[in-house]
């Protein structure tokens, strides 16, 4: 009895999450050999983000063609339900112990399911008004773009009618598209750098189709109204210091202030299991397996550093569900000597952090400030071993590149170089 | 027309102590509260200590009622069931002005007979805290400061004080008090009630003063004056383990560092002195000045790991002090003023001090055989043992609902909070009760779903949820 329980609680591969991560990594674990897989799912549908994400523009990297969040999300969640994926939702996993997850649902309760590798999925959080310290008053209708995404797409609920929306991240713009097109006046997008925060294409498409005002180097200095927001002080700050100029102050009547600040991955499960995180990413530190230090303990998609294409998240989450059954069977290449990825000049981070030499790996990385004609340079100890023409680069926008196995033969670190 | 005995206006700490205090008695007691929710403006938004009056100024009625009240704390807190927790404060002096100091200091505590302060030296102090300025020269030690969940106090007095049959009345305004042959006879209130009563009770905080002219008792006035503060994520890297307070400079008492009772750190506040009684808003300079000065102390303090700044009104009056008056003129009227900083604290003690006072004075009252001081909480899922947690979501299974997972609380909390005595009628009623929204996303997540439960639980739309009161609408309703 207390075996065949045992037995039914134990996986090769259970997945925290169940958006377009931790979806792609159960495909990628089944097809690396992985018998029973199971995915955690705190909401009360597989998809993640993706549900809420009804516009278009997913899936033109990964299936080339174009196609909605929850479109997208469909053709995973078939998937994963035709390969014989285990999924439970509404599940919050509350603690990741040693080989495996303390879970609590509304139908098994308080639950612990075994698993001989775990794949972080969890993805991010949006930073908040708190976080970013905007001064004013408290009231109502102050909302994250993301949480606003949710009550109008999911809950057919409307937040509000006048909009300021600061950070011109992607979901700041696409949600000041969305707003307009139910009906509400977005009066502006305020951005605090000299530049958008989101991809070109965002703010081509949901900005300038639109009409809508973009005040970059600004920044709201202070939100009105005592109960719902009546206004918001836009201030032009300094590039250089980023601090708000004194005599620039505008005030925008509005009844709702959307923020698009910034995405951090969420991590609490992570830190709390032991896994070490990058202060930079403020993810798990991985190799190019997306295996963290713990050796059972995988990541993959924004838990692990804030990606702007879902496309992107899939194949990196397909690699590491793979990598996850390889180590639940034992046969995952190991080395006892990682060596580090360092960036360099114009570059902000790379991940993988790590990599196991013997082994081929792709290397995404990011810019710290957007750059015309600059080159691109990677370093196999002190051998350049790629270099490329770069037109243009934005700290917006992910690179990757690619680096063989052979050339990382016998050398103490792989670096990314853009001057 | 409606008729009770006795008045109280204002659901704050003390409205909240004293609806309690007179439910102990044999009286027919209504509070009418202008807030849609008990827990007031001043009580909620404050550093959350229970201090012992140490510092008050000896002699004074604030130093009596503050000081009698600090021991009260264990029995209170466990009988309503709310989280508090005596960890001490410290004084530490960083200087030799700060050091030569600490004798008046602790001659102050002696005096308001707060006995237990002690002198501590430096290395004593960064073995205590050693986040602190490693220049610590020597400082005081307070153990009895204390930290308490401000919310779940004031809701846990009004509760328990409704259950034991004291009306309340919320979101309803004092207008006027009818006064006939020199004594109180009746409240009217701007939902065009008349409240026929023998005793009014002014516990309306930053109001007090409009509702003393409605009985010409304004020979004072209130002065608000503003505190900011920053709440920390609970995962920062530089924490202390008990209240660090500054040596007080002639100007102002200055700005503390100190655990919150869930793990939080809280660090303020400023002392800004306003005109305007609902200016909550931070600013700036204000955030800014509490991080400079809060360094001087503990140096590595991360404010980048904040999660929210607010800011509160002390009900400071001019001219100053704590003030509970009786009037010869005008039986059954008392009027409590001045109730600033330590008024969280001495609330519980307030409140047996006008009961006492009126019951000197004449009120008839029968003391009741069968109150029952007894609140019982919502379960704190979280904290619960596994079996526990497993019996729980056994017998109802929407406590394996997280709904806000940065504090991991669940439906089943929400729909308690929602429907027990006094219940949470909006995202902040249920963000006061249980934390929902209060961590690290602060209702990036469950707030969506916090306002669905509420429009389903409470039987209204979605566009009539409202963050606190009316006018504070989260939504503007369904889209189609």
């Amino acid at each position: 009895m207390g075996d065949r329980l045992m037995n039914n609680n134990m996986y090769d591969v259970i997945i925290v999450g169940g958006g377009p991560a931790g979806l792609a990594a159960a495909v990628g674990a089944v097809d690396g050999g992985a018998k029973r897989v199971l995915i955690a799912e705190r909401d009360i549908s597989l998809g993640g983000i993706l549900e809420q994400c009804i516009h278009p523009g997913f899936g033109l990297k990964h299936f080339g063609e174009e196609l909605t969040g929850p479109e997208y999300a469909r053709r995973f969640i078939a998937q994963v339900k035709e390969k014989g994926v285990e999924f439970k939702l509404g599940t919050m996993v509350l603690e990741i112990g040693d080989h495996c997850i303390t879970g609590v649902n509304s139908t098994d309760g308080l639950f612990t399911a075994y698993g001989k590798s775990i794949v972080l999925a969890m993805g991010c959080r949006e930073r908040t008004r708190g976080a970013i310290m905007t001064p004013g008053t408290r009231p109502a209708g102050v909302y994250t773009a993301g949480a606003a995404q949710r009550l109008i797409n999911r809950q057919n609920t409307m937040v509000g009618k006048k909009v300021v929306i600061l950070g011109s991240g992607d979901i700041g713009m696409i949600m000041a598209r969305r707003m307009t097109l139910e009906g509400a006046k977005v009066l502006a997008v305020v951005e605090i750098m000299d530049y958008t925060a989101g991809l070109t294409r965002n703010r081509v498409q949901c900005l300038e189709d639109f009409g809508i005002p973009l005040m970059l180097s600004h920044t709201v200095v202070q939100i009105k109204g005592n109960r719902r927001v009546e206004g918001v002080v836009v201030a032009a700050v300094d590039p250089a210091t980023k601090k708000p100029i004194a005599g620039t102050e505008q005030t925008f009547e509005c009844d709702t202030l959307l923020l698009s600040c910034g995405l951090i991955p969420e991590n609490e499960l992570s830190r709390e299991c032991g896994v070490a995180l990058s202060r930079i990413t403020s993810g798990p530190e991985v190799n190019q397996f997306m295996q963290t230090n713990k050796e059972y303990v995988f990541a993959c998609g924004n838990v692990v550093h804030v990606n702007d294409l879902v496309d992107n998240v899939t194949e990196e989450s397909l690699r590491t569900g793979r990598a996850a059954a390889q180590y639940a069977a034992g046969t995952l290449p190991k080395c006892d000597k990682e060596i580090p990825t360092v960036p360099q000049g114009n570059v902000r981070y790379i991940c993988p952090q790590r990599l196991v030499p013997n082994a081929d790996a792709r290397l995404f990385f990011r810019a710290a400030s957007p750059a015309k004609n600059v080159t691109l340079n990677v370093y196999a100890g002190e051998n350049k071993i790629y270099t490329k023409k770069l037109i243009r680069i934005n700290p917006g926008e992910m690179e990757s590149v690619d680096v063989k196995a052979e050339a990382m033969a016998g050398v103490d670190s792989v670096r990314v170089e853009v001057i | 027309m409606l008729k009770t005995d006795v008045v109280i206006i204002g659901a704050g700490a003390v409205g909240s102590a004293l609806a309690r205090e007179f439910s102990k008695y044999r009286l027919d007691v209504t509070v009418v509260e202008k807030n849609e929710d008990v827990g007031g403006d001043s009580s909620k938004s404050n550093s959350a200590i229970i201090h012992t009056g140490y510092d008050a100024a000896p002699g004074t009625l604030e130093s009596q009622l503050v000081v009698a009240a600090n021991p009260m704390y264990d029995k209170i807190v466990s009988d309503l069931d709310v989280p508090f927790a005596r960890i001490g404060a410290i004084l530490p002096a960083f200087n030799d002005e700060q050091y030569e100091q600490l004798p008046a200091l602790k001659h102050k505590a002696m005096k308001n007979r707060v006995y237990d302060v002690e002198y501590k030296t430096g290395e004593q102090l960064l073995e205590m805290e050693p986040q602190l300025n490693p220049e610590v020269r020597g400082g005081l030690y307070i153990p009895r400061e204390s930290i308490i969940d401000p919310f779940l106090f004031c809701i846990g007095m009004a509760e328990n004080a409704a259950d034991n049959g004291v009306h309340f009345l919320l979101g309803t305004k004092v207008t006027g008090i009818d006064v006939e042959n020199g004594a109180v006879c009746a409240v009217k209130t701007d939902k065009g009630q008349t409240i026929q009563a023998k005793y009014v009770i002014n516990a309306a905080g930053l109001y007090c003063d409009e509702v003393a002219s409605y009985v010409g008792k304004n020979d004072y006035y209130v002065n608000p004056r503003k505190g900011q503060f920053y709440i920390l994520d609970k995962k920062t890297s530089c924490r202390v383990g008990m209240i660090v307070l500054p040596i007080p400079t002639k100007i102002t008492k200055g700005k503390l560092i100190c655990p919150t009772i869930h793990g939080n750190m809280l660090v303020g506040p400023t002392a800004e002195d306003l005109q305007d009684k609902t200016d909550k808003s931070t600013n700036t300079e204000g955030l800014e000045s509490i991080a400079n000065d809060i360094r001087k102390m503990v140096p590595n303090v991360n404010l980048r790991d904040t999660i929210t700044q607010y800011s509160g009104l002390r009900a400071q009056r001019n001219p100053e002090g704590l003030n509970i008056d009786m009037y010869d003129d005008l039986a059954g009227y008392v009027n409590i003023s001045g109730v600033r900083s330590t008024g969280l604290t001495g609330s519980v003690a307030i409140a047996k001090y006008v009961v006492d006072m009126l019951l000197e004075s004449g009120m008839k009252a029968e003391f009741k055989t069968d109150f029952n001081p007894i609140r019982h909480g919502t379960p704190h899922f979280v904290e619960l043992s596994d079996e526990e947690k497993k019996e729980l979501i056994a017998r109802d299974p929407r406590y394996g609902n997280i709904v806000c997972r940065c504090e991991t609380i669940t439906e089943g909390q929400i729909c308690d909070a929602i429907h027990r005595t006094l219940g949470a009628r909006s995202v902040d009623g249920v963000k006061r009760r249980l934390r929902a929204g209060m961590g690290r996303c602060q209702g990036g997540f469950c707030g969506p779903k916090v306002i669905e439960i509420l429009a389903r639980e409470l039987g209204i739309s979605v566009a009539e949820v409202c963050k606190n009161d009316p006018g504070s609408e989260m939504t503007v309703g369904n889209l189609r």
